[in-house]
């Protein structure tokens, strides 16, 4: 049964309204300072310059130019960038194996299914020190650590990331696999189709909408990902641009803005809210883009 | 006859070595925790040489980690425990009960404002924490909500997106003739939708409550920019502080609090697993 829909003659609705204060006060007021007035504060100090926001002072587009201008802004960009390639590749991969052989009816599978999703409860931060330690020990024997060499860094984030994300897109991939017509798979077998070609022909356009739904979560996941890379090394090690810079070369994005923010000099905070805007505008347009993704899915349905 | 068993004998087997396969990655799966297990028994100069190793005679400290660690980076570690499960179990109810409340007046009086904030709460889904944290925790500490008591009203107003994205979503589906019968029989709008509309939400509160839950636990930037640190400090919080010093670190020890920590949410998880996964699956396609 459908539900009706909403007319004005719904019985409840003026009773509903002198309750209004009630139902919607305590929501409205908290979104008030948890998001909304700290969001149209954050536009306004983009264009400012300020140390203290009581002295804050329009300077125009200038934090801008200097965040676009930072080396070490660009550096993280790319280096987040390639992070969320890499690592949205190999989870996805991964993890479409693992649910696709626990959906064959293998004996166990809600033991694997139990243990593989296990990570993502932990938080990021004990997952950094975890794996940090791990690293640690075995990059002890050969006389180096994870700090010292930006590519140990880099493929230790992307293993923890595949440890802690795999078990989470799993679980969407089982669900997209269950719903396959078994119907379906049943014509493909007695039409002679071989397992590949049923997986590639079959399987993989019917469970579309979890690939759509996993691709763009590890791609959010990583363009936000600040706990795990604070935890995990840093962002160090440090080295020097050609132009003298001193760069952190594992920093990501979310760490180089709340580095700007909080680091040592106090009067790059403008700079800082004017990359947290353009870092805003960057996660918004991936969320966009998969909203219209999976839009387009609802109408075909 | 023949050539069928044939086939069914190779696809067991096939099955067979898969298993196999699969309980090989879980154990490399459970390493990880395990090498926690095993290095909070162990004194902190053998962590970084033995790390794989089980503990010796020489190398053990016995149960010394975990009461040296109790009182680790000047805070007592069971401050820390307290003050993430105030946080967590306050924010929770808080979010649950207000942005119920708020979705169903949302969807059923439908008006031009209501219509606004319904997308605003859209909008603030897609919004980075790094946009508003500076401000947010500015404009926290101006209120005073830099308390664990008071700092769910920050949550509720972070977090409202989600929920009220997801409870919305779960209103339209209920039908309206239900409501409108506990009208006719008499009920206000309070009672309605506390003894009528809360039950039916039960599905919906429990997959927001599971999301809320693992997310504020594990928070670490939210409540250390919004919380007094030398107060306050949540596990994440604790342990981050206790890898800034790096070095003179008892790691053994750090290590010890670490099992501590996850013991809890492992016996959460298995208790409330499924639901955990419901809420999770849930969680994703709607977010």
């Amino acid at each position: 049964m459908r539900p009706k829909k909403i007319k004005g003659g719904y019985t409840l609705k003026a009773p509903m309204r002198r309750w209004s204060w009630l139902f919607m006060g305590p929501v409205l007021i908290a979104f008030a300072i948890g998001f909304v007035w700290p969001f149209i504060q954050g536009i306004y100090l983009s264009f400012c310059k300020f140390r203290l926001i009581s002295d804050a002072e329009l300077i125009g587009f200038g934090n801008y130019v200097s965040a676009f201008k930072d080396a070490t802004f660009r550096h993280a960009f790319w280096y987040t960038a390639l992070f969320t390639v890499v690592s949205v590749i190999l989870i996805n991969i991964l993890a479409f194996m693992i649910a696709y052989v626990l959906t064959q009816n293998i004996k166990g599978s809600n033991i694997f299914r139990t243990v593989f999703f296990m990570p993502n409860l932990i938080g990021g931060i004990v997952l950094g020190y975890i794996w940090s330690m791990i690293f640690d020990g075995i990059l002890s024997h050969f006389g180096t650590s994870i700090l010292l060499n930006a590519k140990y860094g880099f493929w230790g984030l992307i293993i923890l990331m595949c440890w802690q994300q795999i078990g989470y897109m799993m679980i969407i991939y089982i669900a997209g696999l269950q719903a396959v017509p078994e119907d379906m798979l049943e014509a493909a077998r007695i039409d002679g189709a071989t397992k590949w070609q049923s997986l590639t022909k079959v399987t993989i356009p019917n469970v579309m909408p979890s690939i759509t739904i996993c691709l763009f979560l590890s791609i959010t996941n990583g363009f936000k990902l600040f706990d795990q890379n604070l935890a995990l090394t840093g962002g160090q090690p440090f080295s020097i641009m050609p132009n003298g810079m001193p760069v952190k070369e594992t920093e990501m994005l979310a760490l180089n803005i709340y580095n700007t923010f909080y680091g040592q000099s106090s009067a790059s905070t403008g700079v800082a809210q004017a990359k947290a805007v353009i870092f805003f505008i960057l996660v918004a347009a991936i969320g966009l883009i998969q909203l219209y993704a999976t839009r387009k899915r609802e109408v075909q349905q | 006859m023949n050539t069928k068993q044939n086939t069914l004998t190779a696809e067991n087997r096939r099955k067979t070595v898969m298993s196999v396969v699969l309980a090989v990655i879980c154990v490399i799966y459970v390493l990880p925790v395990v090498t926690v297990v095993i290095n909070s028994f162990k004194l902190n100069t053998f962590v970084k040489t033995e790390t794989f190793a089980l503990p010796t005679a020489e190398s053990s400290a016995g149960f010394g980690n975990f009461i040296t660690g109790m009182t680790f980076g000047n805070y007592p570690f069971w401050k820390s425990v307290l003050y993430s499960a105030v946080i967590t179990i306050l924010s929770t109810v808080l979010i649950l009960i207000c942005t119920s409340m708020a979705a169903w007046y949302i969807t059923r009086v439908n008006s031009t404002f209501c219509k606004i904030v319904y997308y605003l709460c859209v909008f603030s889904m897609v919004v980075p924490f790094q946009m508003v944290m500076y401000t947010l925790s500015k404009t926290a500490d101006k209120l005073h909500l830099n308390t664990p008591w008071t700092i769910p009203i920050v949550y509720l107003g972070f977090g409202a997106g989600l929920a009220v994205f997801m409870f919305a979503g779960f209103v339209k589906s209920i039908p309206l003739e239900i409501e409108e019968a506990a009208a006719i029989d008499g009920c206000g709008p309070l009672r309605i939708f506390f003894s009528v509309v809360f039950p039916m939400l039960r599905p919906t509160m429990i997959s927001v409550g599971i999301l809320e839950i693992m997310w504020i636990w594990n928070d670490y930037l939210l409540p250390y920019l919004v919380l007094d640190i030398n107060e306050y400090r949540t596990i994440p919080i604790h342990i981050q502080y206790l890898k800034g010093s790096y070095g003179t670190v008892d790691l053994g020890a750090t290590m010890a609090l670490i099992l501590l920590s996850i013991i809890p949410v492992i016996i959460f998880y298995l208790t409330c697993q499924k639901y955990i996964i419901k809420g999770v699956a849930a969680g994703a396609v709607k977010g």
